[in-house]
């Protein structure tokens, strides 16, 4: 079994809590030192650094949610000035306000350094050639994994999004070991290759893949497993962290997070942590994150973590599958869309009512999302020339600020459900079974 | 009320796609006593459009409001041709001359004559362009007359 890190990632458990603890109190102290945000944080609760000895001290500092990062765009929470930045990433926020995260030099070592572990605890090494099908540019996902792979001295093949066609005729003519990309994507490329008469275990040298983004069960690993041959490991992350960051080991029993860089907290409705296994929201603080640094952050995913040492012989809890959200997140081929992204583009459109239905459907795991909306009475017109337009501007301006292509259903006034309590403009048909 | 300004008016009836919407639309049409000369169904991606010239339309129009279906009016054209060969020609090679673009029509031949309705950019011109070429326009009394 080779490690990337072995002291350190197979540090008994309290050492390793002994340092989170350390890293915490002077996180605490410096962040109370630079950012106004926290600060006030700290003070709302009555708190100063000097109060943070323990981890059940910690717990006493407020959260900070998805709505600080949108009243503090783009670059509020930022306790590092732009000279001291090499990247900054964007990824979709939740009222048309996109999140913005800035990098130092330190911080893109560390998530590197997250990444070249779990490649490492899969069994990647320098001799795999990795085809990277995430989206380069803006999304974490494309030069986070491609950063981590380099570091383990893997050949790269930045494939990126799109043209499935190049994609499989580069896997069969470069001999690629290994591919990362969303679990939906990796289905559509093993439903092109049957169309095209490829055969993955015949005609590539694929055997290891990495797949997240998005929401998927073991049942969906079994059968790309099964379909194509190859070794599929979960990845987990956010933007906010750094990007795509904690993987599965070659024993497949959960996401190794790297306790010297993240102390996760799984906690309760009651904000009380839940038992080893036991399930609850996610809360994160970034122990080593520099520009951009999350304390007590609640990312809005719910899950359980298990300390138990693994079979592969490390000792940071493992993650286990996100089942579920605590907000109405919807992540739709790999991409987060809120409904309130699509509420906002609406409200704009002068010819469209506010009444608007999502909904989104996984045939063959590959997501799309139709987003249906009434017309309003007095742009109504029998011009059919002219509704194909509202429909066509209405597509446009949901691909500018989703990132992802949606279709679009015109309604006529009155035809969509109404609600008298909460509205419901979600209806998820997706399986992941 | 009878014009003359060779405008008729055109019930534009919305249809959801669904199954059974249009039966359910040719249902309330029937109830209110709604008598169609000519229609035509055109479909946008989206929903159904039941274009209809019908025999009293301002009525109508009252009656399906009341009804709750969504109906809007537009003005048409009803261009009578005669039912020969090269008829069709004869009007719209007016049209072309004149720079009129048709947006869409439909046609109706009944047992006294054909009749071209129209949805033009801009029906007033068109209609004075019509008559300076001979062209026979039906006024919207003669639907109800009957032709």
């Amino acid at each position: 079994m080779a490690f990337w890190n072995e002291k350190l990632e197979t540090m008994p458990r309290e050492d390793l809590e002994k340092m989170q603890l350390e890293l915490i109190k002077a996180k605490v102290r410096e962040m109370y030192g630079v950012s106004d945000f926290f600060r006030k944080k700290m003070e709302s609760a009555g708190l100063t650094p000097d109060d943070i000895k323990t981890f059940e001290d910690f717990r006493k500092i407020p959260f900070m949610r998805k709505s600080d990062l949108r009243d503090n765009y783009p670059d509020g929470l930022f306790v590092r000035p732009y000279d001291d930045l090499v990247r900054i990433h964007v990824s979709s926020g939740t009222t048309g306000k996109p999140t913005v995260v800035g990098y130092t030099k330190n911080d893109l070592d560390n998530w590197t350094e997250s990444l070249a572990r779990g490649m490492t605890s899969f069994g990647m090494t320098h001799k795999d050639v990795m085809q990277n099908c995430h989206g380069y540019g803006l999304f974490t996902g494309g030069l986070g994994v491609h950063y981590g792979a380099e570091r383990i001295g893997a050949t790269v093949l930045p494939t990126s999004t799109g043209n499935t066609a190049r994609q499989i005729q580069l896997m069969c003519d470069i001999p690629v070991t290994a591919i990362a990309g969303t679990p939906s994507y990796m289905f559509h490329i093993a439903d092109v290759c049957d169309q095209k008469g490829i055969d993955i275990r015949r005609d590539t040298k694929l055997h290891l893949a990495i797949a997240g983004g998005e929401p998927w069960s073991e049942s969906m690993r079994k059968k790309l497993q099964d379909r194509t041959g190859i070794r599929v490991h979960n990845c987990y992350g956010a933007s906010e962290f750094y990007g795509p960051m904690f993987l599965e080991c070659s024993e497949q029993c959960g996401l190794h997070v790297w306790a010297d860089l993240c102390y996760m907290e799984i906690l309760d409705e009651n904000g009380n942590p839940c038992k080893d296994g036991e399930r609850g929201e996610i809360v994160v603080t970034m122990l080593k994150k520099e520009a951009f640094p999350l304390i007590r952050y609640k990312i809005g995913d719910i899950s359980a973590l298990d300390w138990t040492r693994c079979r592969c012989g490390r000792t940071h809890p493992r993650l286990m599958r996100i089942s579920g959200r605590t907000d109405d997140m919807l992540v739709v081929r790999g991409v987060n869309v809120f409904p309130s992204q699509i509420e906002s583009v609406i409200g704009e459109l002068p010819f469209l009512s506010p009444f608007y239905h999502i909904t989104l459907e996984n045939a063959n795991y590959m997501d799309s999302m139709t987003v249906a909306v009434e017309l309003s009475e007095d742009y109504l017109t029998e011009d059919t020339v002219e509704i194909a337009k509202m429909s066509s501007e209405l597509s446009r301006r949901l691909k500018d600020v989703l990132n992802i292509k949606a279709d679009v259903r015109l309604e006529l006034p009155g035809t969509l459900e109404r609600f008298e309590g909460k509205a419901n403009h979600v209806t998820d048909n997706r399986s992941y079974d | 009320m009878m014009s003359d300004d060779g405008l008729i008016t055109q019930l534009s009836i919305f249809v959801n796609n669904e199954p059974g919407r249009l039966a359910y639309i040719a249902s309330v049409l029937k109830d209110c006593g709604i008598n169609m000369h000519a229609f035509n169904l055109a479909e946008s991606a989206d929903f159904g459009i039941l274009r209809a010239v019908v025999d009293d339309p301002e009525g109508s129009y009252s009656k399906l409001k009341a009804k709750g279906i969504i109906v809007k009016k537009t003005e048409v054209i009803g261009v009578l041709i005669e039912d020969t060969p090269g008829a069709l020609f004869k009007a719209a090679d007016v049209f072309g001359k004149a720079g009129i673009n048709i947006e869409y029509g439909y046609a109706y031949s009944g047992k006294k004559a054909s009749v071209f309705y129209i949805r033009v950019s801009d029906p007033g011109k068109a209609v004075e362009v019509l008559r300076q070429n001979g062209v026979r326009i039906m006024s919207s009394g003669e639907i109800r007359w009957g032709i």
